[in-house]
């Protein structure tokens, strides 16, 4: 039904997109940030994006969480309008402005969760089919037990739909939560080998996993094509600000 | 997904996966979609089916666009700021619709309602597809819809349309005379190429979806009198 998706160095954008994927406390997130600390000490163009950030669909998101109003179909059609929104109005902008774009999360993430929550694989992917793939997805691979300890050790208060509970997989949240993950682990797995996944081993300390990133992201991708061209320009308002002295270099000429 | 064998036809489907979960057969009740610009007096026709079946004493709940408890609000809000990319609208839309399918449509009937849909899910394909949306991908997307028992698109010529707009309203709706979509800066102009566009969207999906073409540039008795003479015929079938 669909063309076979293609990344955005494919479809020929002068930006390129890295995204992370992984379990709730695989350390994903620090390893972005990590990389995003690296290339921008190096001057290059670097944009950042989160799952579920869009400020448009974040209120209607919030509501439907916290009132438990999401059934699997709502709660994927939000996210993927979140997504559309932050593809369509950042992403792309960004990526044809020629910049290195971080997903925290990507589309796998809809594709493993809404698939453990019910919904046809087809149906979604065909949703997010607008979508064009990473040149570089990272997946944080670590044992179920350990991805659960970490999180189930930081912050024990867990979210309703976080564990997974709309599944009604356990009355008690912690082991809907054991459940619900060790599922998503599935899925991540099965679709591992079709999206050319650099699976990472998140067991190791997170800086010896950094020098990996790194040394993948400069052998997959040019860097030196994403320096910025001299300093920031400046803000509107101090652009206006400067104009209004007379140019010297003029004054010199008439005289 | 189960597909109907030519000699098997279900009485009830859902277009596509459905919703997960739901089995169609259960679903006693009748459903009709009313489609058709604004001024073509769909809301009216809609009032005068809801007390016509009342006083027959069939119980109705009525479902439209942008009425869901989740994301109604929202997505007035992001409408009013006009901020929304074409993808992120049509998937806004359908959660909006997918939220009153499961919450209202699909629970009135399984108890035996007759749900009256002020639009459903072909404006909204339409729109998106004058928005330059692929069609077969809105196609999957709505795969979760229930096909309607009926499904009555109100014609009305678009120079007409403008003459029932201003009469109301005094102007012209941005929305429903597609400005977005930069077609001219004149409102008048831009509403009947709009209008224009839309039809021939509805013609395109009247390939695929069953619907009845009604002429609406008719006075209200008579294109009332037609749609209860179909809507009789549909209820009394079974």
């Amino acid at each position: 039904m669909y063309s076979p998706m293609k990344t955005f160095a494919e479809l020929g954008f002068p930006g390129r997109l890295i995204a992370v994927e992984g379990l709730d406390g695989s350390g994903k997130s620090t390893q972005i940030y990590l990389l995003k600390r690296w290339l921008e000490l190096q001057g290059l163009k670097v944009f950042f994006s989160e799952w579920n950030s869009s400020t448009l669909v974040k209120n209607a998101t919030s509501k439907g969480k916290k009132r438990e109003l999401l059934s699997p179909t709502t709660f994927s059609l939000i996210h993927a309008t979140d997504f559309a929104d932050r593809y369509e109005r950042q992403l792309v902008p960004f990526l044809r402005a020629g910049y290195i774009v971080l997903c925290d999360r990507y589309i796998f993430t809809a594709f493993a969760r809404d698939t453990v929550r019910g919904c046809p694989p087809e149906w979604v992917r065909g949703i997010y089919s607008f979508a064009a793939l990473p040149d570089l997805v990272f997946f944080f691979k670590t044992p179920l037990e350990i991805s659960l300890q970490r999180i189930l050790d930081g912050r024990p208060k867990l979210k309703f739909f976080e564990a997974g509970m709309d599944l009604h997989l356990s009355t008690d949240i912690y082991e809907s939560f054991r459940i619900f993950q060790g599922r998503i682990l599935e899925q991540y797995l099965a679709m591992s080998r079709e999206f050319n996944f650099m699976v990472m081993d998140a067991n190791q300390r997170a800086e010896i996993q950094q020098v990996l990133v790194r040394k993948l992201v400069k052998e997959n991708i040019d860097l030196a094509g994403f320096k910025r061209q001299g300093p920031l320009p400046l803000p509107p308002a101090v652009r206006k600000a400067k104009k209004v002295e007379p140019p010297e270099l003029v004054a010199e000429e008439e005289a | 997904m189960r597909k109907p064998s030519p000699t098997e036809v279900p009485s009830r489907r859902f277009y596509g996966h459905g919703i997960p979960g739901v089995n169609p057969a259960e679903l006693a009740g009748k459903l009709i979609a009313v489609e058709g610009a604004d001024g073509s007096g769909r809301s009216t026709q809609i009032a005068q089916l809801v007390a016509w079946l009342e006083t027959s004493g069939r119980p109705t709940v009525q479902v439209g666009l942008k009425r869901s408890t989740l994301v109604s609000a929202e997505l007035e809000k992001a409408q009013e700021g006009n901020i929304l990319s074409r993808t992120t609208l049509a998937l806004f839309y359908a959660t909006d619709f997918a939220d009153q399918l499961e919450n209202i449509i699909l629970p009135a009937l399984r108890a035996g309602f007759i749900v009256l849909a002020d639009r459903y899910i072909y404006t909204l394909m339409a729109r998106d597809m004058v928005r330059g949306m692929d069609e077969a991908w809105l196609k999957n997307l709505y795969g979760i819809a229930l096909e309607p028992d009926g499904v009555f698109y109100l014609s009305v010529e678009p120079l007409e349309l403008v003459q029932r707009n201003l009469a109301k309203s005094a102007t012209l709706d941005y929305w429903e005379s597609g400005m977005d979509l930069g077609f001219s800066p004149d409102l008048f102009d831009s509403f009947l190429k709009y209008q224009g566009r839309m039809e021939e969207a509805f013609k395109q999906l009247q390939k695929s979806y069953d619907f009845e073409m009604i002429d609406a540039n008719r006075p209200v008795e008579a294109v009332t009198r037609d749609l209860r003479k179909k809507i009789s015929i549909l209820l009394n079938g079974d």
